[in-house]
Formats: C-alpha cells, sequence, structure tokens
C-alpha cells in the first residue's frame, strides 16, 4: 500500500486542469480591474492559478468553479496587498504600461476614462461591481466571493455606479480646459514619444 | 410638536421623467464599457507562462510518484 497515491484519480486531475485553463481568460481580467496594471495582474493571477491548481483535492467538482478560483484570486490581492506589493497609486512606468496596452488605435477614448475612473474607487466597490456588471455573477455568488453580505455587495455597487457616474461627468475637461480627449491625445503621444526614442 | 418630523433633506424636488431617462441611459453606457474593458481582457490571448507553468505542476504530480 502506498500513501503518495493521489487521493483522486488523474481523470479527476484531468478535469480539473481542463476547466482551469478555461478560466484563465477571465482570471487575468479579474485581476487587470483588482491591480490596474496588465504586469501584476498576470502575476496575480498566475499565483491564483497556482494556488488553485494545489487546492483542487479540497474543489467540489459540480459546483461553480469560476466563483471558487475568483474567491482565490481575491483573497491573493488583498494578502499580496497587505505586504504593500500594490502602491496606492499607480507609478509612471505602470501607467505607460497600461497606455501600451491599449493597442487598438480604434478604442474609444471613453473607455481610457472610464479605466480610470475605476481606478479611482475604493477596492470593495470596485470588485463588487465589477463581478456584477462585467464577471457575470449574480449578486449572492458575488457575495460569497468577497465573503459579505448580498445586501452588502447591493449597496457597494450601487455607489460605485454613482461614484463612476460622478467621477465621468467631472472629468469631461481636463486640468487646463482642454477636453478630456484632447488630453488623452497628448498622453498618447508622449508615450509615443518615449517609446520611439529606442 | 409635529407628529412626522420631515427628516433634513435637500428639498424634494419630483425628477422629471426625462432625467431619469438620462441617468438610466447613462448607467447603461457605464455598463457596457464596463463590459468592454473586461471582455478585452478576457479576449486577449493568454501568455504561453500561464500553461507552461501550470504543464510543470501537472508534470511534477504526474512523475512525482
Amino acid at each position: 500500500m502506498n500513501d503518495r497515491t493521489p487521493a483522486r484519480p488523474t481523470e479527476d486531475d484531468n478535469a480539473f486542469k481542463q476547466g482551469l485553463v478555461q478560466l484563465i481568460p477571465h482570471l487575468r481580467a479579474f485581476a487587470r480591474t483588482l491591480t490596474g496594471d496588465p504586469t501584476a495582474a498576470d502575476d496575480l493571477a498566475q499565483d491564483a492559478m497556482m494556488k488553485a491548481w494545489d487546492a483542487r483535492a479540497s474543489f467540489q467538482l459540480g459546483t461553480n468553479m469560476k466563483a471558487w478560483t475568483f474567491m482565490i484570486l481575491r483573497n491573493q490581492f488583498y494578502s499580496d496587498k497587505r505586504r504593500s506589493w500594490r502602491q496606492t497609486q499607480l507609478d509612471q512606468e505602470a501607467a505607460e504600461r497600461t497606455l501600451v496596452a491599449v493597442d487598438d488605435p480604434s478604442a474609444p477614448l471613453a473607455l481610457d476614462e472610464l479605466r480610470r475612473a475605476l481606478n479611482t474607487l475604493p477596492d470593495e466597490q470596485r470588485e463588487a461591481l465589477v463581478l456584477v456588471g462585467a464577471g457575470g455573477f449574480a449578486y449572492e455568488e458575488a457575495a460569497s466571493i468577497c465573503g459579505c453580505a448580498v445586501g452588502t455587495v447591493k449597496s457597494r455597487v450601487s455607489r460605485a455606479r454613482r461614484a463612476l457616474q460622478a467621477s465621468l461627468d467631472s472629468g469631461a475637461y481636463g486640468a487646463d480646459g482642454r477636453a478630456a480627449g484632447e488630453a488623452m491625445s497628448s498622453i498618447l503621444a508622449e508615450a509615443d514619444r518615449l517609446s520611439g526614442a529606442r | 410638536m409635529k407628529d412626522k418630523p420631515e427628516p433634513h433633506r435637500k428639498p424634494r424636488v419630483k425628477p422629471h421623467e426625462s432625467d431619469l431617462a438620462e441617468a438610466r441611459l447613462r448607467q447603461q453606457a457605464i455598463g457596457v464599457r464596463l463590459r468592454h474593458i473586461f471582455d478585452e481582457v478576457v479576449n486577449e490571448p493568454v501568455p504561453d507562462e500561464f500553461l507552461s507553468i501550470l504543464k510543470r505542476a501537472d508534470d511534477r504530480n504526474r512523475g512525482g510518484a
């Protein structure tokens, strides 16, 4: 008798792995909205993926794997953050990477405006809004991912929506009075100039 | 003594139907953009690193016996 024989047959591992691979794009997207920085987000998503893999024996087949992995990613985000891995403000380098990541020239500037507004939200509001508004989770599922009451998720989502609206309304013009679109173009031109120096 | 004290809030102005409709539209627009931002990442190709890390772990799992 070998004690080291895995408790579960490999077929279960294969099914788990397949499910996990399918979730990677979603984990990356959730991580991107939490961190606001593509590189940090992929580090976070990889950590969460490996945590999920290592914990696969505790996953109940047939339950919501997406919610389970999102909860792991979220816990990882907050524990990293407690170790002050994420700066309160995006540093300059991260800001540039974010701009470069938006490499679709036809992407409407309004998206960048919303991205920035999202980054100003408190973490709890942002995650609640993203889970419900983009991740496809019901309020109940979002509540179990965040470990809070359903009512709390609802109020966070509605506060997030109001805050975004207010932020977008007030951000229509830059500090220097130019239209935000114009300000964005000049930021992009500046990023272009910097990266074109090679 | 009033039997029903009015809470001190801004005077209750009945919002116009059109204002409500506009607010709803603007929230819808935010929702659409939010999903767009999320889906944009979902639709990105997954960096090879993810799959190779997972494969290494899986190989260890199988070969480690």
